[in-house]
């Protein structure tokens, strides 16, 4: 279980907002965080990836501690075993598809079965500006996926993909993710949208 | 024709590059990341070579240098080194000069990478060290050659502070830019011609491969 409370300001042009989360997050499924934009989902994600240290709070994941402001405590990103997939991708230029995978895991047999849930076995010499958009989406999810990370955070991660792609993708990755015994926050602008993948939800306001 | 100037500036303009590739692109990525007040006061320090006129410079850095100052002396008593009128001296000098062509390109190479490529790269376990050799520095490689061509061209043209702190030494201090100066004094406008015409080749065969090599970048390299 994610047991999560905290506070964190972020800064808008709007001025300065206050983010205040406290909820618990089951372990081993797939939790669905919904709500406008500018509600602080992508800021919750960072927040247990690591990437963003809220000003108080506390966090734990299965009992032990990520984050402990009294403490003055927060884990490394690098120890905290998380998957991220960015809205933005946030692929790297310089490598190709394999090039990608390979950074993150030596296990061949691995990332053979990744690209085949991704169907992007024919692409593995291309470099990220020879994908489609598409593509380069689903790229960025086998690649949060490759070092087999307990909790993996995704940032709308099927934007850009077509309805039959989308559906057949989500379906391998349910099978890959109750085998890997994998928790998944997926962040979501579309209430509806993912609630086939999904077994529970979060709204934040 | 003498080209032990040209071959002088050419080994002053490479010992430049490489001491200036080796330390100013770390200070061009600490410079690059979260600005606080004292980054941009060292980074004004840094520029400031771009802007002040090369005598001022080599004034401050013959007095720095001169065996009746304390840094000099001391230089001298414990290392036997002198800095004024030595090759040793120009290098240093040179690092200082030239400093702003390395890191200003650099820094705004590793400015304008997303921040989230290096999150990633931290999500997926490596370290700052790995993210930084296999992340960030690959994909600045265009900004790096074209921040070490631009040192050692500039490097090359060095000339108001090489004749402050260097003097005319024959195969020590006299670079061409320098022999050129000489030539023409001497009313040696043969000799001041080849030094030139070699200068100005150089310098153009640089300035193309810049161009060559950034051929498929959308902004002009120099921006």
């Amino acid at each position: 279980m994610i047991e999560i409370n905290i506070n964190k300001q972020i800064k808008t042009y709007k001025g300065v907002l206050e983010l205040k989360i406290n909820t618990t997050f089951q372990s081993q499924s797939v939790t669905r965080i919904s709500g406008p934009s500018g509600a602080g989902k992508t800021t919750l994600l960072k927040i247990l990836a690591g990437l963003i240290t809220p000003e108080a709070g506390m966090i734990r994941v299965d009992g032990s501690v990520w984050f402990d402001s009294v403490k003055k405590y927060s884990k490394h990103t690098q120890e905290r075993k998380v998957g991220f997939v960015f809205q933005d991708y946030a692929l790297f230029p310089n490598m190709t598809v394999e090039q990608h995978l390979r950074y993150g895991t030596d296990d061949l047999a691995y990332i053979r079965e990744l690209l085949s849930i991704g169907e992007m076995e024919p692409l593995i010499k291309n470099y990220p500006r020879q994908l489609s958009g598409g593509q380069q989406q689903r790229l960025a999810i086998l690649r949060a996926l490759c070092t087999k990370p307990g909790l993996l955070l995704m940032d709308e991660p099927f934007s850009a993909l077509d309805q039959q792609l989308k559906t057949k993708m989500t379906g391998s990755l349910k099978t890959l993710f109750s085998a890997q015994e994998t928790t998944v926050l997926l962040v979501t602008h579309n209430e509806h949208e993912m609630s086939e993948v999904s077994d529970l939800s979060f709204e934040m306001e | 024709m003498d080209l032990e100037p040209i071959w002088l500036s050419i080994k002053l303009a490479l010992l430049t590059t490489f001491i200036l590739l080796l330390i100013g692109i770390p200070i061009a990525y600490w410079l690059s990341r979260k600005q606080t007040l004292p980054k941009l006061v060292i980074e004004a320090f840094i520029t400031m070579p771009l802007v002040l006129p090369p005598s001022v410079l080599g004034f401050y850095l013959l007095l720095a240098f001169s065996a009746n100052n304390a840094l000099g002396r001391w230089l001298h008593e414990h290392f036997n080194v002198q800095l004024v009128f030595s090759f040793e001296g120009l290098v240093i000098a040179s690092l200082i000069y030239s400093l702003p062509f390395m890191i200003s390109p650099v820094k705004a190479a590793f400015g304008h990478l997303p921040k989230s490529i290096a999150e990633a790269s931290y999500t997926m376990g490596k370290s700052r060290m790995q993210t930084f050799f296999y992340v960030l520095l690959p994909n600045i490689r265009s900004s790096v050659f074209t921040a070490a061509v631009l040192t050692f061209a500039h490097t090359l043209g060095e000339f108001g502070v090489v004749l402050m702190i260097g003097g005319n030494i024959p195969g020590v201090t006299k670079v061409a830019s320098i022999a050129i100066y000489d030539a023409v004094e001497e009313m040696d406008y043969a000799a001041a011609n080849d030094y030139a015409l070699i200068l100005f080749a150089i310098t153009f065969i640089i300035v193309l491969a810049v161009f060559i090599f950034n051929r498929n970048a959308v902004k002009s390299p120099f921006e």
